[in-house]
């Protein structure tokens, strides 16, 4: 076991690991943070995405202590200070973009990665960034939608109904 | 207009902040004080002789706590079939026993035959290298045709010829088929394999065993759509354990697709497991093995005949059919291929001659069961090719055709040759909605463009029907269902008026804690916030069928809607008592019992109120206390029906398929959630999408899952699919439940395969490719491509 330090969330936090922890473990098991979670073995279905020092990072890949002294981000940081759901995770519920809430968490997580590079994506964009998030419940199209909505962009024209 | 936040509102869901801020509670989240961890070990032949397993060096690994294997739980009972098909001759079905862990034979990669548990989960894992397990080889039998073909190759060695059950529907129709086939001038005839896929559901299997050795009372917590069920199962039919001393909890459930309506083996192993060491012990399924052991779907080998006039009237529709249930039955494995499947063979139409045969047949592969649409879909697609096919044969317009041969408006209720009653619909309502929505008049520009960018642009149509809300139970009971499928629901209106239902049906996606909230805040006239909905744990609910076949708003909502009646009568009764007025002149209208005529009124907490401070109540006639619990067995099958259109891109170079546009025009009865129904359509055609196009459980001759992992599985994916254009305007309620509801859950799933595989077909055969008259799915660019060569 080695002790590993860094911050989540915003807070100091440390643990004992052992070199083969994974940092979806040290989250999960560790601290508690359930909210990322693991759905595949292969880096593929980006269940487990959070962000380590401001750049999205499927957590099931890397060691925790490969992120030591990292500033890391879950989907348990992303609302407002007062509790409330912040922009992103508002619009995915504005527009049903979460059936299961599953992938939930790495869908929010890498959505936020997407817009703080790219304020306004097209679809394709959108569409072309998620391709490492898989969701077996809504097709991708409310999705789709709820980060289109989140960048301020108007969805009517890109979703009829 | 609908009520705010009532019925037709499209609120958003209350279950979506927790999902959305990491506060969700998925049974892996779930740690308890001193839980061990389990792993299981798993057979890597596909058949195989257990002849010793040798758990001396794993036992002496640090932290090992137990290791149990096949022989442990052999005294123990199988995992049943809940439905018996008998064979056309009259034979009883082949039932070999599913134990808890494989004992004697491996039958399947995947195969579990051990179990290890100890302090941690990477103990657990080194320790389950260290089990030494001596198992023979055997020839495995994958392919269907060769499994029932060569009598040297068995699954079971007590079942010759590897097959389950070889069933007719209907067996006395079946001479009339065959005398119209024979008269017909025109039979077309297509042989097609509808491929075997699996569920995937994001969440992998979980389960937590913890026996109370204080009280003897077990709980289970598990990724389960059918809590209830799992406990009928794992209680009487497996562990022999009195019901009541069995507690099954499905906490959040992170989608299901069919594959966790069955009770599996390892649920029974931690219970086990955890009376045995006195502690928690906890397993959580990683992806390759909920690929190996998760049921898979579909897997059908068919060939159909439809016999037409040269106008394309049809007369007769004849099918045979292998169906996979792999290494054993899992538990509706039975019944999905036979009456989810062969009752739906006239599709929406007004063939009045049907005869469907199936040999349901065991291979060494994983299970096969219900995946979402279950034997509805396999149906639709076969009719729908078939029909496709026979309208280029003929050189007719598959609108046309269509359009003709729909059961028409005033032709309900329908009774059709294959034993369904349809009570109400408007096929040609929802095929004239989709020529609109999917601007089918604009198909020959569109085409002209596609073609100036060298691509081959194509339109596919389906109309489909289905049969949901799952079922009155005295009819499955005459065909062979060993369970009733009832559904059951209490609302408890405590004393400050604030409500808990407990319904029988399992939200794994679906939003039942929104939408069931919107229907009692509806009926009872108090907000939506003030309802709690309690699903998932059978110490809670009175009983349940849980939620598959889009039976929950159908049976579970409808129980549902009858205790809320309930409620609202014996509130009329306290009201009547409270106003001083007869019981008959109460009305009760939004939230409010009031006296006809008058402006006398108790409001619906008041009521609540009285009921459990009695004081000015009828006592000598009314038992205090505002609860009520409703069991509802349905009348009929619902029949949500739709058509749908898939527009497609094909690239003659590579044999790339994009998908351009799809559009659906469904009837599902009363829609309680708009913005859900959408959702779920949605979610439904992009895994008959995936099914169409990408997906494919693929065995190699000696059994081994080559796709057993999304390097290889190829799930649909955001840039693999279109936005949809969705349309529930033509709707008729379901006739025989109150809230007139027919369910939405698997019309996507079910209506989508033959479009795409339709639009493909007919964007090669506008671009000159004449002579493909099928491909098998998934369609990959290599078999689009091949088939263009050919």
């Amino acid at each position: 076991m080695t002790n590993v330090t860094m911050t989540v969330n915003g807070k100091a936090v440390t643990g004992d690991v052992e070199g083969r922890t994974l940092l979806s473990s040290f989250l999960r098991e560790g601290l508690g943070l359930t909210g990322t979670h693991v759905g595949c073995d292969t880096s593929q279905c980006g269940a487990c995405v959070v962000h380590v020092d401001g750049r999205p990072v499927k957590s099931c890949t890397v060691f925790a202590l490969d992120v030591a002294g990292a500033s890391v981000k879950t989907i348990e940081g992303m609302a407002n200070a007062d509790g409330s759901l912040g922009v992103i995770q508002q619009a995915f519920q504005d527009h049903h973009g979460l059936q299961c809430g599953f992938c939930t968490p790495g869908m929010v997580m890498s959505a936020a990665a997407l817009l703080a590079d790219n304020p306004k994506p097209t679809e394709a964009e959108v569409r072309h960034y998620l391709e490492g998030n898989i969701c077996r419940c809504t097709g991708y199209h409310n999705i789709v939608k709820a980060v289109l909505a989140a960048s301020g962009q108007d969805v009517a024209a890109v979703a009829a109904e | 207009m609908p009520k705010d936040g009532g019925i037709g509102a499209s609120t958003v869901r209350r279950e979506d902040i927790r999902f959305l801020t990491g506060k969700g509670r998925y049974t892996a989240d779930i740690n308890l004080r001193g839980q061990a961890y389990a792993c299981f070990l798993r057979s890597e032949v596909a058949h195989g002789r257990i002849n010793k397993i040798d758990t001396a060096e794993a036992r002496a690994m640090p932290g090992v706590l137990a290791v149990m294997t096949g022989a442990d739980f052999a005294a123990m009972g199988g995992n049943p079939a809940g439905w018996h098909i008998p064979s056309r001759n009259g034979d009883a079905m082949k039932e070999p026993k599913r134990p808890v862990l494989a004992h004697g034979k491996v039958r399947h990669v995947g195969d579990a035959y051990a179990v290890v548990v100890a302090e941690t989960l990477e103990q657990a894992r080194d320790a389950a290298g260290a089990v030494v397990a001596d198992i023979t080889e055997l020839p495995a039998v994958v392919d269907m045709a060769q499994a029932v073909a060569n009598p040297d190759l068995r699954v079971h060695d007590e079942i010759a010829n590897n097959v389950c059950f070889d069933w007719g529907w209907i067996e006395d129709n079946r001479a009339a088929v065959d005398a119209a086939f024979k008269a017909a001038p025109h039979v077309t005839t297509l042989e097609l394999v509808n491929n075997r896929l699996v569920p995937n559901a994001m969440e992998p299997r979980a389960s937590i065993g913890d026996y109370d050795p204080g009280t003897g009372d077990y709980k289970l917590y598990t990724t389960s759509q059918n809590p209830h069920l799992s406990r009928l199962l794992i209680a009487a039919f497996v562990m022999g354990i009195p019901e009541n001393k069995l507690t099954v909890i499905a906490p959040d459930v992170g989608g299901g697709f069919g594959s966790k309506i069955y009770h599996y083996g390892e649920e029974a192993a931690v219970l086990a497991a955890s009376k045995a060491l006195n502690r928690p012990v906890k397993w959580v399924a990683d992806r390759s093995e909920s690929f190996l052991s998760d049921a898979h779907g579909r897997d059908h080998v068919t060939r159909i005949e439809l016999a037409t006039d040269l106008e394309g009237n049809f007369l007769a529709l004849r099918t045979e059919t292998l169906a996979n249930v792999g290494a054993y039955l899992s538990n509706f494995s039975t019944a999905t291929p036979t009456f989810l499947h062969g009752t739906l063979m006239a599709g929406p139409y007004r063939t009045p001659l049907v005869y469907v045969n199936v040999k349901a047949v065991f291979t060494n592969t994983a299970p096969v069961d219900a995946y979402r649409g279950a034997g509805r879909p396999e149906a639709t697609f076969s009719i729908e090719r078939v029909v496709d096919k026979m309208c280029r044969e003929l050189k007719l317009d598959p609108v046309a055709v269509r359009r003709k041969n729909l059961i028409q408006p005033d032709q309900y209720p329908y009774t059709t040759p294959v034993g369904l009653v349809y009570d109400t619909g408007n096929y040609p309502a929802t095929l004239d909605k989709l020529i609109e929505i999917a601007d089918f008049s604009g198909f020959e520009a569109r085409r002209a463009e596609s073609a100036k960018r060298g691509k081959l642009r194509g339109l596919g149509l389906s109309t489909w029907i289905e049969a949901c809300g799952i079922a009155p139970s005295n009819l499955v009971g005459v065909l062979g269902a060993r369970v009733g499928l009832y559904d059951a629901a209490t609302v408890r209106v405590n004393a400050t008026g604030n409500i808990s239902v407990m319904t029988g049906a399992h939200s794994h996606g679906q939003g039942h804690e929104t939408v069931f909230a919107q229907i009692v805040s509806d009926k009872l006239g108090i907000p939506a916030s003030s309802i709690d909905i309690v699903h998932g744990d059978t110490s809670k609910i009175p009983f349940g069928m849980g939620s598959y076949g889009s039976r929950s708003l159908a049976v579970g909502g409808t129980a549902m809607v009858k205790a809320v009646d309930k409620i609202i009568a014996k509130g009329k009764k306290i009201a009547a008592h409270m106003l001083e007025a007869a019981e008959g002149d109460i009305v009760f209208e939004d939230g409010k019992f009031s006296v006809t005529g008058t402006d006398k009124a108790k409001t619906f907490g008041e009521i609540a109120f009285s009921a459990y401070v009695p004081h000015n109540y009828p006592l000598e006639t009314l038992e205090p206390g505002l609860e009520e619990t409703a069991f509802y067995d349905p009348a009929n099958f619902t029949y949500p029906a739709g058509a749908y259109a898939c527009e497609v891109e094909v690239d003659a170079e590579t044999g790339r398929v994009e998908i351009a546009s799809f559009a659906c025009a469904d009837d599902f009865g009363n829609v309680m959630n708009p913005m859900i129904v959408n959702g779920q359509v949605h979610g439904g055609v992009a895994q008959g999408i995936g099914q169409a196009l990408l997906e494919a459980a693929a065995y190699d001759d000696n059994g081994q899952l080559l796709t057993g992992s999304y390097m290889d599985y190829a799930m649909p994916r955001a840039d693999d699919l279109p936005m949809f254009t969705v349309d529930h305007s033509c709707n008729t309620p379901c006739t025989h439940n109150p809230l007139g509801v027919k369910g939405c859950g698997e019309a996507g799933a079910i209506g989508s395969p033959p479009a795409v595989v339709n639009a493909v077909i007919d964007a090669l055969h506008r671009g000159g490719h004449t002579h493909v008259t099928h491909i098998d799915m998934p369609l990959t660019p290599s078999r689009v491509w091949s088939a263009i060569q050919n």
